[in-house]
């Protein structure tokens, strides 16, 4: 198959910008589902955690044992029950999300001040509201820093949903037919979107944080 | 729920107990051992509109006892009433909110503006925006920071001493009867504490809310306090009175070592010259004959004339070896030794002043600056004397009795000031 090719194709590249579209929003979409499933889930157990937290010590465990399985493993078990189909690639990489997310978002309670949780009691907040406007709010920098590092772990994993098939494997599936057709336009494109979708993920994150939380970016100190 | 019309509740603690047990120690225990915190049969009448300190050493259980006013802690027996209602009948929530609560790390909300920290209570009462910004620009300026420089500030932006401000005007917001206070100015370096104390009584004048206030500090509470609980360890309140009965007459060794060895300066410190009784002066005007006036000095116990002008102005005295065989008195002749004292300076700052002019008298003047009498260290000393005898002192389940210390001003009955001499 090789030939007198360039390395970087790039007459090839704008001839298959559909597909290059396509493999983009497929990846972001491989990315984004288990990550607003996983926050989900993950801030549900984050509170249930901080209001008992003799639970936060056997769910850690389990979603520690679920981080462990490999991910191509997660993919080869899940496959005889779902089949080639989205979930077998969504609930592992959901799952994957948990044990970052959880320990951030029960980091990010804990981190709330005593004094800030008295005074807000004292005040008459009743349980719920204090969640809403007080903890929630406060625990959201942190929150954040643990989406961000979800997203960005991701879109690396995303990459290997390939082996699945070739209906929905985003930048992996670039890189994978890339290589086996020995193609290096196409590996290196697929390799070279993930790193800078997983750049852009971060830094969007980063900036979400910050217009979100003007209070924790302010000078300290007195006049 | 409008600005600054609701004064004080009368607070008050019916045999309030409260028990932590030790890990190991039975449910029941009866007799444990006092655990830090404790609270023992605490009976308290805090008249509406006074600040009542609660203090003691640490372990006390003086921030128990607060926080069981706004149920932040339940008391294990005993009641709580505010105007006669038992707390415990009330809405958790809305009880809290009805009641001022400071603390010494202040909790303001780091992620909302200053403005919306002050206008926290009412907007957990449904207030609408434009009557919560309102609000909270009022009491920005009601505790000495400009509106329009801080509102929109965050927490961080803050210095110590400002972000305690903010606390006070936070509790303040709904205008609430009560305020609880735990060591409000504890976190805050001494000059500021100074400052804070000083600003807050000024405040209080105007509000007049029932405070109850937690410090270990007895100088803060002797400076702070119509009332003063001296809290002993095991939850026990040693002794219940005004600051000046609790120097002069300590109800046990515990509170006279609490109060410390300096508490005949600390109760100089907060007598009035006004609490003296001012000796007249023999006077003179400037334009008297000397005759007349010499025979006014002769007859004086100590042969001196005060001289003074016109308008009853004291310039300073004469003795009556020297005054001219003839002629009138001059506004030149007398020799202003003494100090002058108005009838707000304190008997510690007037004695100082004394020791520094080395004289036995100072003169008390109005704020027109004319002679209102005399003090001297004499009277000072009698005036000490007096109040080491003083009665009935107020100690815990008493307390009902003696509710009638509810007027605990600075200045003790019968002792009528600057107007004796004139």
């Amino acid at each position: 198959m090789q030939d007198d090719r360039p390395v970087i194709d790039v007459a090839w590249i704008l001839s298959h910008l559909d597909d290059i579209l396509e493999a983009t929003t497929q990846h972001v979409q491989l990315v984004a589902i288990p990550l607003v499933i996983g926050f989900i889930l993950s801030l549900g157990l984050a509170v249930w955690a901080i209001r008992r937290p003799r639970a936060y010590g056997p769910m850690t465990a389990t979603a520690g044992i679920l981080y462990t399985i490999p991910s191509l493993a997660a993919f080869a078990l899940l496959r005889p029950i779902f089949g080639l189909s989205l979930l077998t690639a969504i609930v592992p990489l959901t799952t994957y999300t948990l044990l970052i997310l959880i320990r951030n978002n029960v980091a990010g309670f804990n981190a709330v001040p005593a004094d800030v949780i008295e005074a807000a009691e004292g005040m008459g907040y009743t349980k719920r509201e204090r969640l809403l406007r007080v903890e929630l709010p406060l625990a959201v920098p942190l929150i954040l820093a643990g989406v961000r590092i979800a997203s960005v772990t991701l879109i690396g994993l995303a990459t290997v949903v390939a082996v699945l098939g070739n209906s929905f494997g985003g930048y992996g599936q670039l890189i994978t037919e890339g290589l086996q057709s020995f193609f290096p336009t196409k590996y290196l494109l697929g390799a070279v979107l993930s790193v800078a979708l997983a750049f852009a993920a971060d830094f969007l994150f980063v900036w979400i944080e910050r217009r979100v939380t003007p209070w924790a970016h302010v000078r300290a100190g007195g006049r | 729920m409008t600005a600054g019309t609701k004064h004080g509740a009368v607070v008050e603690f019916e045999h309030v107990t409260k028990h932590y047990d030790a890990p190991a120690a039975p449910r029941k225990g009866q007799a444990a051992t006092p655990t830090p915190g404790a609270v023992n049969d605490l009976s308290l009448h805090v008249p509406a509109g006074r600040i009542c300190i609660l203090v003691g050493p640490s372990g006390c259980g003086k921030t128990t006892s607060l926080k069981m006013v706004n149920r932040l802690i339940e008391p294990t027996s005993g009641r709580i009433t505010i105007d006669g209602v038992d707390i415990a009948t009330r809405d958790l929530t809305e009880l809290r909110r009805g009641i001022g609560y400071v603390i010494q790390q202040v909790g303001l909300f780091p992620h909302q503006s200053i403005g919306e920290n002050v206008a926290t209570v009412p907007r957990l009462l449904g207030w609408d925006k434009a009557r919560r910004q309102a609000r909270a620009e009022e009491l920005l300026a009601l505790v000495g920071l400009d509106p329009a420089k801080y509102r929109d500030r965050y927490p961080a932006q803050l210095s110590g001493g400002e972000r305690q401000r903010v606390g006070v005007a936070r509790a303040l917001a709904v205008d609430p009867p009560i305020m609880l206070m735990d060591e409000p100015f504890g976190a805050v370096d001494p000059i500021v504490r100074e400052r804070l104390q000083n600003e807050f009584l000024r405040l209080q004048e105007s509000i007049a809310k029932t405070i109850l206030f937690v410090t270990h500090d007895i100088d803060e509470a002797i400076k702070m306090g119509d009332l003063v609980a001296v809290f002993q360890h095991g939850g026990q309140v040693s002794q219940f009175a005004t600051p000046l009965e609790i120097l002069a007459a300590p109800s046990n060794e515990f509170v006279a070592r609490f109060v410390g060895q300096d508490r005949g300066l600390k109760r100089l410190s907060l007598l009035k010259v006004d609490d003296v009784d001012l000796a007249p002066a023999t006077t003179a005007r400037v334009g008297d004959p000397v005759d007349e006036a010499r025979r006014r000095a002769q007859a004086d116990p100590a042969h001196y004339l005060l001289v003074v002008d016109e308008s009853q102005r004291p310039l300073g005295w004469i003795a009556a070896r020297d005054v001219p065989l003839e002629g009138a008195i001059e506004a030149a002749m007398p020799n202003p030794v003494s100090p002058l004292l108005d009838r707000h300076t304190t008997l510690k700052d007037a004695l100082s002043m004394m020791l520094d002019a080395d004289v036995q008298t100072g003169v008390v003047v109005d704020h027109d600056g004319q002679l209102k009498g005399l003090v001297t260290v004499d009277a000072i000393a009698r005036k000490m004397r007096a109040g080491e005898h003083a009665p009935a002192l107020v100690t815990t389940g008493e307390a009902e009795h003696e509710a009638d210390v509810d007027e605990p001003g600075l200045t003790e009955p019968g002792l009528v000031g600057a107007d004796a001499g004139t």
